[in-house]
């Protein structure tokens, strides 16, 4: 059973949620700390995070580059408009493909779940299109996970 | 086609940020070149080469309709926003696995230092 749900909701938004194994202090810590960031914000298999900036305080900047190591790669940049320690952080972000996309407003809550964590992220895009285009670009990702899977079984 | 060739066409079909937003409009239905080129800073001719690679990797076809020739995407070759999202569920998983494997790396490194 996957632990992950993604659903669209309205024509602008887009709702993950995930339940972890850790108390919220340590997942919310997960989130902010680039040294654990660049451990596991990697996407598919193959892609490192080589710069990482997470500055998490009101205004703080966000700088994420992600390398395939063969010359592929691209760039998030944003800015954390609320932050709760431990309970909920809002920020804005935009993907650079070089061309910026449009601003992705993230509102990411963590919520205490028995011994665990419940977070939820809740995206909103300014359109619909702007949300397919994203969804796009998020399978162009998955095809390369599954395309390297199928070159592991040749 | 076999399915690893097609599977190479899609994704180098889908490496490109304009074809990205020609799909992304596809998806909310059906248009013409015309309708397809006017957000982008480019000529109809540039805008058809991006159809031509499209269509060659099976993602969208035209329709013949007098001397229009409106774009619409393949149900087979993209199950609409439903397997994009179930694409974009697998690449956010692979993130959150490692994730946990973290978060379970933090918990021991504490339990290591609080005995």
């Amino acid at each position: 059973m996957s632990k992950l749900t993604l659903k669209t909701e309205g024509d602008t938004h887009l709702v993950v949620t995930r339940r972890f194994a850790a108390p919220p202090e340590a997942v919310y810590r997960a989130h902010t700390d680039p040294e654990l960031l660049q451990k596991w914000l990697l996407g598919p298999e193959g892609w490192s995070m080589p710069v990482c900036i997470n500055e998490a305080r009101p205004g703080g900047r966000i700088r994420y580059e992600w390398t395939n190591g063969k010359g592929g790669g691209f760039y998030v940049t944003g800015e954390f408009l609320e932050l709760d320690p431990f309970r909920r952080m809002v920020h804005i972000e935009r993907m650079h493909l070089p061309d910026p996309t449009p601003d992705n407003h993230v509102e990411t809550t963590f919520d205490a779940d028995g011994m665990g964590t419940l977070m939820t992220m809740r995206m909103t895009l300014p359109d619909a299109q702007t949300r397919a285009a994203m969804l796009a670009t998020g399978m162009e990702h998955g095809m390369e996970a599954s395309y390297s899977r199928l070159e592991s079984m040749l | 086609m076999d399915v690893e060739r097609s599977l190479d066409a899609a994704f180098s079909a889908l490496a490109d940020p304009t074809r990205r937003a020609i799909l992304a409009r596809l998806a909310l239905g059906e248009a013409t070149v015309t309708e397809l080129a006017e957000p982008f800073a480019m000529t109809q001719p540039a805008i058809s080469q991006h159809l031509k690679v499209l269509e060659a990797a099976g993602l969208i076809v035209p329709r013949v309709q007098g001397t229009r020739r409106p774009r619409r995407l393949v149900k087979a070759g993209i199950q609409g926003m439903d397997q994009w999202l179930a694409r974009m569920q697998k690449a956010l998983e692979k993130n959150y696995d490692r994730l946990d494997q973290v978060l379970a790396t933090a918990e021991a490194h504490k339990k290591g230092k609080t005995r």
